[in-house]
């Protein structure tokens, strides 16, 4: 239960950053992917804010032998650059740049009630789904 | 319509990278919301999945700004509806096959350095500034 609390509490964390920087403005983004019109360069600085904060804690939680309240970290021990990785991630930009919504902000603009961000997020559910029936049928 | 504002990007980050550091000092897990996602709508989650309690957390997160009058961001999406179902259905499937999205790579990848983290992150942001170079430029979507 205290677990519980605690992971829904930094899933409060992740969506106020996401408002607060204005990530879940699709506008906004599409303002920043604009880079030979009239750029707006905010969302670099939402990245550049997460890595320091993200780059320097990290370097000493992962010193701890285990999580506060978990037996293991579970980090990705994948290695290869492959072309699943380099075709997904294009899909993915190319998804990223026709809409301005990535996972995260849909999600948090289901809340403000917005037609388009609903069907968004249902799309983005089906491609999930397909991925994991064409994956599990092989 | 393109109003810079680094100070608010900068400390929403900044929560991000917070969020993402408190999920990895409690309960050792990568905040990405692709495979967060992925794992509640595919795996069959139960009551005691940590993923259903993230996305509740962030799924809420809209109404705690509100009761604190915090004005919500312009969240209008002024796409045709067709674009907004590819869109999804590629961001959904991509972020899959790349086994990430901008949480988990951009962010969580990028930190600790991991070469196919910046490999997919140079990929999607070089396949979004053309997607939309060419709807601004070639197509008038």
């Amino acid at each position: 239960m205290l677990k519980n609390l605690a992971v829904l509490g930094s899933g409060v964390l992740f969506g106020l950053g996401l408002i607060i920087s204005q990530m879940v403005n699709p506008k906004k983004v599409i303002g920043f992917l604009d880079i030979t019109g009239n750029w707006d360069p905010s969302l670099a600085f939402v990245m550049l804010g997460a890595l320091v904060i993200l780059g320097v804690t990290q370097h000493f939680i992962l010193k701890k032998p285990k999580p506060l309240l978990a037996a293991q970290f579970h980090q990705s021990t994948k290695k290869d650059i492959d072309t699943r990785l380099i075709v997904g991630a294009s899909l993915f930009g190319l998804g990223w740049g026709l809409a301005g919504y990535c996972p995260g902000p849909a999600l948090v603009s289901i809340a403000y009630g917005q037609l388009e961000a609903g069907l968004f997020c249902l799309a983005m559910f089906a491609g999930m789904w397909f991925f994991s029936w064409l994956h599990a049928s092989k | 319509m393109n109003d810079f504002t680094p100070y608010s990007a900068l400390a929403g980050g900044m929560l991000i990278g917070l969020s993402a550091a408190s999920l990895l000092f409690l309960i050792g897990r990568v905040a990405g919301i692709s495979g967060i996602l992925a794992t509640v709508l595919t795996e069959k989650p139960n009551t005691s999945s940590w993923q259903i309690y993230f996305l509740m957390g962030l799924v809420i997160s809209p109404l705690l700004t509100n009761l604190a009058s915090i004005l919500p961001p312009d969240v209008r999406l002024n796409q045709p509806l067709p674009i907004i179902v590819i869109s999804g259905l590629l961001v959904g499937y991509g972020s899959r096959l790349g086994s990430g999205c901008t949480s988990g790579h951009a962010v969580c990848g990028l930190a600790r350095l991991s070469k196919r983290s910046i490999a997919a992150t140079v990929t999607f942001m070089l396949v979004a500034f053309i997607t939309v170079f060419v709807a601004n430029n070639g197509m008038g979507i």
